[in-house]
């Protein structure tokens, strides 16, 4: 056996209240593409921030072929050979291409130089891009190669990949993996986090995975069954949402050839989309991020106006409504960024729950708040949401991710809507939590209601919904039942290669 | 009213003397927007930098080393609004205005002795047959040092935001600071660089009044100099060339308002006196519709979290 | 090595704390700045604070404290709904010239005729005014996006030229021997803005600051106007989720400010002041700025603020005929004031931590 490229021991890091990661070990073989799989807040980040320099340990240590590795800052770690993808944050709208790769790079060469050496890897390694371009305008996949390419100029002998499949469509994920193999038949070593089982085990040589800051085993995925990976990976047994079959009433919400123009720089133009909704029928929309989603629940919630006709709901015009008097028909809404859109961060989740429900809660009259009112419908929501709080009085932000998820979702479900429309619900969420959200909307669908769930968790969509469209540049696909799609028609609806047109490896 | 006592050369000579300090100003503000900082207190930094370098050249008769130290007193001021904006994290709008209140109480205090003095005079360019030009040698070649120093910065700026690495990275910074956190920049510190540097500049714009456009010093004398500069920022698209423009469009304004004045013009003097802020605001209006070139992390507070 | 860590939720003890800790810190340095300036620290702080309150005149400038804290506080107060909203009006000074300019106007137009109906036209005149001059940047920001904080701030010049040019011009005193400056609407029954007992200091413009500070604690703690200026300001994106209006929430934060500054400019031309005249204003509409940020944006503690910067004011004035404390160093000391707040203001949202930097 080979020495290893990489090795942690008894990796600890703290953080007030939560230790982040608690004595993990990890090895990594040259040219192995390891898998370190886990839940949200299972700590993988906070590891892989640690191999890339931009956080300390408190204790451990960790080798480098051998030989003590301790990055004090990301420019040290990329010396180093290391070189990250990272999941969100790293790219500059406002620059291009080049420029973006050149910020990534220790010593870059002239602008020219470098603009040639991206087109030649990008086409070695079947990512095609322009140099010239500004990042702003480029889609969610694009930009996603934008950073393997900062990271392949550099040789790096480990690529860290974070979450690198949530933004792709299947087509385009198969195109990474290729680029992936290819790259580990080089001799390069990837870790690659993630919490998509299959995928790992199509892809990955090795896994470690963690649960709540600690190693809870290894396995090799091709030889482990998913189930088994997702029990180690929770640590219970999973608990699949019940579904009911449920008969569908009149049309409760119709969509007719709306066109919306982007309402931001880097928005999506909304392109003549319509759907028609049932009672008592959930309608699962696709698509990879950036692709007019914001756009579509901003449009369905009241945010953004249209022509009154473009959007009506039991058959009244309601396109030129604002939210409130959506709600009050009976149209709520729920979007994705949970800090800062669907619930204010440093308000209490009282004032948190007065921001949606005073009309169909009756918490303000003549203008005038009902603050126990409001405290009442809070607790409401705890209480049935299971929402893990000291109380009423908490902010926002003190909530962590899951729970404050269920408090948004459940703050909607709980005003009884006709129709509900829910933007990534259980992004982020521990697997407990995307259960209990995910079992709340089929129970609202069987009670009556009109779901429309946008998600780019293609197995969130399946499990809960009866019909399936696709966004795809600010289009809706035609609409199809669920039940018998195949991931190849679901990866075409959602626009197959996006931008691949030109011939890969 | 006599509109043919004003010479056209004349004019433009003294058009670009106005338009220096809010060059200098305006640079100095278009670098610390650049990096997503909005730095409010422009006027406050301007009006020390005018009492410092009136004081230092009275003291020392040297108007040169009052331009030094104006550019570190503006530089000092500026370091308070970096204490609280990048190390205590405060509010960068209610911190600009801070500086500014604070500046101006600050400047009436230090400036009291210095009332009704003459400042030592800065020498003027002379290029033997250059300046002797008609027309060409009074426009180009017969000014102080600190005017073209002001060119030479708008076009060293320009350079360095659009050819070096440091221009890139400061840009960068501006534009998604998280994003440059977990490249490993140093978020912070090149912050405190930008701010630095626009309150050298503001320090010593403010100088240029006290000291050449004036020469005296009087308490508040900047009068808005340090708003029209922000508001410059703005008109120039944060580019530099742009910036350039716009002050010799505001210098030409004010000076075209004052000949007027001592022309005898049929309007009253306050309402020529109120143009060019009326003009300041016109021209926001217009151009505010594009906010596609300001930078997107600009004014926003950055703390690296885990 | 210091460093901040995010606290999960603000500090109530330190929201309410800082002011204190800030005014604490501004005497000390204060009082090092008076002692650079060669007067004696403590007894310049003394005469500052104390003075005013307890010391052998307190008689004359106790009802001092109500005239220059009231314009302070209706100012502040009308501010504070703005600033609460990220909608910046630095430009009160200019409004509460322009309130002064209207009301007086209204006033002199009718003189010599006395009236009831006189003074309440004028106190609408004077709130129409402030209003007014708010509405520009206000509608040019609705309109155009144009940056609320530079047009109003520019718009204290033009208002300033506009006082220079009535003063000199049309509302001056045609009896005045060409002297600049209005009539003296104190010798004007129906205009004068008198004291409801007599040396007590209470004018009209107090009441109406008390009135001001009911109405805004009301509105933003029992209304839902109130709260949704405070969603702006918390999450601006939350709040259009909430269904909040943004061109209407900025045309009332901008029109509320305007208007309650010109009816402080009101008060005072009618009043304090008694005329229109070049140096009507002192820097009020500045120093409520300092008024709402030191108040925290909470009614209460704006009331509070008011009294306090009114104290520095009528202190510093003692200070400057007893101990020749100049003006300005009075200004600095202000100043300082809004430093330490700002920087004190930390504690409220983060905890300090002795400790090893996480990242390098």
């Amino acid at each position: 056996m080979t020495d290893p490229l990489l090795s942690l021991s008894g990796v600890t890091k703290a953080y007030p209240g939560v230790i982040a990661n608690d004595q993990v070990s990890l090895t990594i073989q040259p040219g192995e593409v390891h898998a370190l799989l886990g839940e949200n807040g299972a700590g993988k980040s906070t590891l892989v921030k640690m191999i890339y320099g931009l956080v300390k340990p408190d204790s451990g240590e960790m080798k480098l072929n051998g030989a003590a590795f301790a990055p004090a800052e990301p420019r040290q770690a990329r010396a180093d050979g290391i070189a990250m993808v990272f999941q969100h944050f790293s790219l500059f709208d406002a620059l291009n291409v080049a420029e973006n790769i050149a910020l990534g790079m220790e010593n870059p060469p002239k602008m020219r130089d470098l603009a040639r050496r991206i087109r030649d890897v990008s086409q070695t390694y079947g990512l095609p891009l322009d140099p010239s371009r500004r990042v702003g305008d480029l889609s969610a996949g694009e930009r996603q190669r934008v950073e393997i390419i900062r990271c392949l100029l550099q040789d790096p002998k480990l690529l860290i990949m974070d979450e690198p499949t949530s933004v792709l469509t299947p087509q385009e994920v198969g195109i990474l993996f290729e680029t992936l193999r290819k790259l580990r038949s080089e001799g390069t070593s990837i870790l690659y986090i993630s919490h998509k089982l299959e995928e790992i085990r199509s892809l990955c040589d090795a896994a470690t995975i963690l649960r709540l800051g600690k190693n809870v085993g290894s396995c090799i995925p091709s030889d482990t069954s998913a189930r088994d990976m997702a029990e180690m990976m929770v640590g219970s047994a999973l608990k699949t949402p019940a579904r009911s079959t449920r008969s569908f009433g009149d049309s409760a919400l119709e969509v007719q050839n709306l066109t919306v123009s982007a309402p931001s720089e880097f928005g999506t133009t909304l392109r003549d989309i319509s759907l028609t909704l049932r009672q008592g029928e959930i309608l699962g929309i696709g698509g990879v991020a950036g692709n007019g989603q914001d756009e579509l629940l901003s449009v369905l919630s009241g945010e953004l106006s249209t022509s009154p006709a473009s959007v009506q709901l039991n058959g009244h015009s309601i396109g030129h409504l604002g939210p409130n008097q959506r709600r009050g028909l009976g149209l709520l809404s729920a979007p994705e960024e949970r800090l800062g859109h669907a619930a204010a961060p440093d308000m209490s989740l009282t004032e948190n729950a007065m921001l949606t429900g005073a009309v169909r809660e009756k918490l303000a009259q003549g203008g005038f708040l009902k603050w126990g009112a409001a405290r009442g419908f809070a607790a409401r929501i705890i209480e049935a949401f299971d929402v893990r709080t000291p109380g009423t009085e908490n902010a926002a932000r003190a909530l962590s991710g899951g729970n404050l998820q269920k408090f948004v979702i459940g703050r909607e479900v709980l005003q009884n809507p006709k129709v509900l429309v829910v933007n990534q619900p259980t992004w982020g969420v521990d697997a407990a939590a995307a259960a209990a959200i995910r079992q709340s909307l089929l129970d609202l669908a069987a009670e009556g209601a009109a779901i429309l769930c946008i998600s780019q968790d293609l197995d969130e969509l399946m499990e809960i919904s009866d019909i399936f469209a696709a966004l795809n540049e600010g289009r809706l696909s035609p609409p199809r039942e669920t039940t018998g799609l195949t991931v190849e028609e679901i990866g075409l609806m959602m626009g197959g290669a996006h931008g691949m047109e030109v011939a890969h490896v | 009213m006599d509109l043919s006592a004003i010479n056209p050369v004349l004019l433009i000579a003294s058009l670009m003397v106005a338009a220096t300090p809010i060059l200098l100003a305006a640079i100095g503000e278009l670098v610390v927007e650049k990096a997503g900082v909005l730095n409010l207190g422009v006027e406050g930094m301007m009006i020390i930098g005018a009492i410092a370098g009136f004081a230092t050249a009275v003291e020392t008769g040297s108007p040169l080393v009052g331009f030094v130290a104006a550019a570190f007193a503006g530089a000092a001021l500026s370091l308070l609004f970096v204490v609280l904006t990048q190390i205590a994290l405060a509010n960068q709008v209610a911190s600009g205005l801070a500086l500014t209140l604070f500046g101006l109480g600050l400047s009436a205090l230090l400036g009291q002795s210095y009332v009704g003095i003459r400042p030592p005079e800065m020498g003027q360019l002379y290029l033997p047959l250059l300046s002797d030009l008609p027309i060409v040698g009074p426009i180009l070649f017969s000014h102080d040092i600190i005017l073209y120093f002001g060119i030479a910065l708008t076009a060293a700026v320009w350079a360095m935001l659009k050819f070096t690495r440091v221009g890139l990275i400061l840009r960068a910074v501006g534009e998604n600071h998280d994003a440059a956190h977990a490249l490993g920049y140093k978020v912070v510190r090149i912050r405190i660089l930008a701010i630095l540097f626009g309150g050298a500049c503001a320090g010593l714009g403010g100088a240029y009044i006290s000291l050449i456009r004036v020469p005296q010093w009087t308490e508040g004398m900047t009068a808005g100099v340090g708003w029209i500069a922000l508001a410059l920022v703005v008109f120039a698209s944060w580019k530099p060339w742009r910036a350039l423009l716009g002050a010799y469009l505001f210098g030409g304004l004010t000076v075209v308002q004052l000949n007027l004045q001592a022309a005898g013009v049929a309007i009253p003097v306050e309402y020529l006196a109120m143009s060019p802020y009326i003009i300041t605001i016109v021209v926001l209006v217009i151009l505010s519709a594009d906010k596609s070139s300001a930078p997107a992390a600009l004014g926003r507070i950055f703390h690296a979290s885990r | 090595m210091i460093r901040l860590e995010k606290r999960p939720q603000p500090s109530q003890a330190w929201s309410l704390a800082t002011p204190l800790v800030a005014v604490l810190a501004t005497m000390i340095a204060g009082g090092l700045l008076f002692a650079a300036l060669g007067k004696p620290p403590i007894e310049a702080i003394r005469t500052i604070f104390w003075e005013p309150l307890f010391g052998e005149f307190s008689f004359y400038y106790r009802p001092q404290l109500l005239i220059k804290g009231a314009p302070l506080v209706l100012i502040a107060i009308g501010l504070s709904l703005g600033f609460k909203a990220g909608i910046w009006n630095i430009g009160a000074e200019g409004q509460y010239i322009m309130g002064a300019l209207t009301g007086a106007g209204v006033g002199l137009a009718f003189y010599p005729i006395e009236g009831w109906y006189v003074f309440p036209l004028m106190i609408l005149a004077g709130a129409f005014g402030g209003w007014l001059w708010a509405m520009i940047p206000a509608i040019l920001k609705t309109r155009f996006g144009t940056n609320e904080i530079l047009v109003s701030l520019m718009l204290v010049y033009v208002a300033e030229q506009l006082l220079a040019s009535m003063s000199l011009g049309l509302l001056k005193n045609p009896e005045g021997y060409g002297f600049p400056g209005s009539r003296n609407l104190q010798q004007y029954e129906s205009a004068h803005n008198a004291e409801l007992i007599a040396n007590s200091g209470l004018h009209l413009g107090v009441v109406a600051a008390f009135i001001a500070v009911i109405f805004a604690y009301v509105l933003l703690n029992r209304h839902m106007l109130g709260f949704h200026i405070r969603l702006t300001g918390e999450a601006p994106r939350a709040a259009r989720f909430a269904g909040v209006n943004p061109t209407r929430l900025i045309l009332f934060c901008l029109g509320t400010s305007g208007a309650l500054a010109g009816l402080a400019g009101l008060f005072e031309v009618s009043g304090p002041a008694g005329q229109v005249s070049i140096d009507f204003n002192v820097g009020y509409g500045f120093t409520a700025i300092i008024v709402a940020f030191l108040g925290r944006l909470h009614p209460v503690g704006i009331l509070l603020a008011g009294g306090l910067m009114a104290l520095t004011y009528i202190g510093g004035d003692i200070a400057q005929s007893n101990l020749g404390l100049p003006s300005s160093a009075i200004q600095v000391f202000q100043g300082m004031l809004l430093f330490f707040l700002l920087a004190f203001d930390l504690l409220t949202n983060f905890r300090i931590r002795l400790g090893a930097p996480e990242t390098a």
